[in-house]
């Protein structure tokens, strides 16, 4: 199975190291071509306004875009969050998200590095816990119909979902790559195998 | 690694120094430019910039004017982190922590403690671990890279030589930290407590080279990169992002040496796109020579 990792910028060697364990084969995508041949996406850690303004001069946007939306099987982190997300809040003016799952973000939604964070986030399954890394991370705000909570942290008494799924998208705003959890990206190898089949 | 000081916030924990090091990794196959007010910042934003360093002055006009160069002026900072959405880094003095200080309180997100300034402690080195906010450290060699780490550092650039547009020193620090660690991966168990005495760094940081192959935080590379072809170049050695100073704003047209140093940087393996992004940029920042240098400013720190 053949993973592409989008690599303008970013922690793309976390991502093809996790993909690389489960026993798949890791490409760094950096141009419209290479998306050719892929099996699933993974849209790493980043700088999110730096790697949207390198998918229009690497002519990468329409590629993804098109892929997105005829339900490839995709995994952003982070910053593959933002890209990922409908809804952009606190973005710049003419920051624009691929799109694909239907919910609303919120850049730097926990604040600044100083109140970047670890902390213990529940999975839905009931399963271990992930040891979190948030770093300036994006914050989901809305979820809209037809999107699971596959996890949440507690803030306060009151959770919020940090990982979510819908179609064939997975978003998640901490960066489970950094704690060496395959998790997500052995889910996301599970939706390549179904679309394979269909 | 020790975690050093934590803060926790109903069961979140802040300052951790995976935390710390996460965001080094963030920026990794990116740019960050140095800008002396929130103007400069949106162009360097809008290039695609992954940060911006806040100073007050580019290292090439630190070295033409002479005199202290200290922090920037709070109020300058917080224009440039109102102007923009990406992090901003500024630069405290070595040894200066209440520079620091100042600079975690107005909650930068990575603070250089940068040869660049003029040093405040002629011996000691910023105790990094005292702080939540992440540091960034010059090097010029392992020795001192490690030593920086061991007081807390997140990340480490080489150092060059800033201000110059000349690469030499750059290539030079970049190859001997990379060929140290090289040559510790082929070393054995006794000869690893000499490396450590060499090197003068704490033997548990030269094992954790031998064993994983890399420096424990990322390396980045400054001091001299002014064309698309130097960060291709540094890039290739082995550093995982650049730090680009006087070179963007000292060039004829900053805006598009500034994009085209992003795009180089993102394709450093692509010769054919670093050719094209390299066309017509008009002149690069003017270069010294070595030779010609009253002053070295990676010689500041130890």
């Amino acid at each position: 199975m053949r993973v592409g990792i989008l690599a303008l910028q970013g922690d793309v060697r976390e991502h093809a190291a996790a993909i690389h364990r489960l026993g798949a084969e890791p490409v760094e995508i950096r141009t419209p071509d290479a998306i050719d041949h892929l099996d699933a996406l993974v849209l790493p850690g980043g700088e999110s306004t730096t790697i949207s303004l390198l998918l229009d001069r690497s002519g990468l946007r329409a590629r993804l875009a098109a892929w997105v939306s005829a339900g490839r099987p995709t995994l952003g982190t982070c910053a593959g969050l933002v890209l990922l997300a409908d809804e952009v809040l606190d973005g710049r003016p003419d920051q624009r998200s691929i799109g694909g799952l239907p919910i609303a973000v919120r850049r730097n939604g926990f604040g600044r590095q100083r109140y970047s964070f670890e902390a213990e986030v529940q999975s839905s399954d009931g399963g271990e816990p992930f040891e979190a890394v948030f770093i300036r991370a994006p914050r989901i705000e809305r979820v809209l119909d037809g999107t699971t909570v596959l996890a949440e942290l507690v803030i306060d008494g009151s959770p919020e979902p940090v990982v979510v799924e819908s179609g064939h998208c997975i978003g998640c705003s901490f960066h489970p790559e950094l704690a060496g959890d395959d998790r997500l990206h052995r889910r996301l190898l599970e939706l390549a195998e179904t679309t394979t089949a269909v | 690694m020790d975690t050093g000081t934590t803060s926790n916030d109903h069961g979140r924990a802040t300052g951790t120094f995976r935390v710390k090091r996460g965001l080094a990794d963030m920026l990794r196959g990116g740019v960050i430019m140095d800008v002396v007010n929130a103007e400069q910042a949106k162009i360097a934003e809008d290039a695609g910039a992954v940060s911006v360093m806040a100073l007050e002055r580019v290292p090439a006009d630190i070295r033409r004017d002479g005199g202290v160069a200290r922090m920037s002026d709070p109020e300058l900072i917080e224009g440039i982190q109102a102007a923009v959405t990406i992090p901003v880094m500024a630069k405290a003095r070595i040894g200066h922590f209440a520079e620091a200080q100042v600079l975690q309180a107005l909650d930068v997100d990575y603070i250089d403690e940068s040869e660049v300034l003029t040093p405040a402690d002629e011996a000691n080195h910023i105790d990094k671990w005292a702080f939540d906010i992440p540091f960034v450290c010059g090097a010029t060699n392992l020795g001192e890279a490690l030593r920086r780490i061991s007081e807390g550092a997140a990340m480490i650039r080489s150092k060059g030589e800033a201000g110059t547009g000349n690469i030499v020193e750059a290539v030079r620090h970049l190859r001997s930290i990379l060929g140290d660690i090289r040559k510790i991966g082929v070393a054995d168990e006794p000869e690893l407590y000499a490396w450590a005495k060499e090197l003068r760094a704490p033997v548990e940081l030269v094992r954790e080279i031998a064993e994983t192959g890399t420096l424990p935080v990322p390396l980045f590379c400054a001091g001299g990169i002014a064309t698309p072809a130097d960060a291709s170049l540094v890039l290739q050695l082995g550093a995982e992002a650049v730090f680009v100073g006087s070179g963007i704003f000292k060039s004829e047209e900053p805006a598009k040496m500034a994009a085209a140093i992003v795009e180089a940087t993102s394709n450093y393996t692509d010769a054919g796109l670093v050719a094209k992004v390299s066309r017509g940029l008009g002149d690069a920042m003017p270069g010294q020579e070595m030779g010609q240098l009253d002053q070295r400013l990676a010689d500041r720190g130890w």
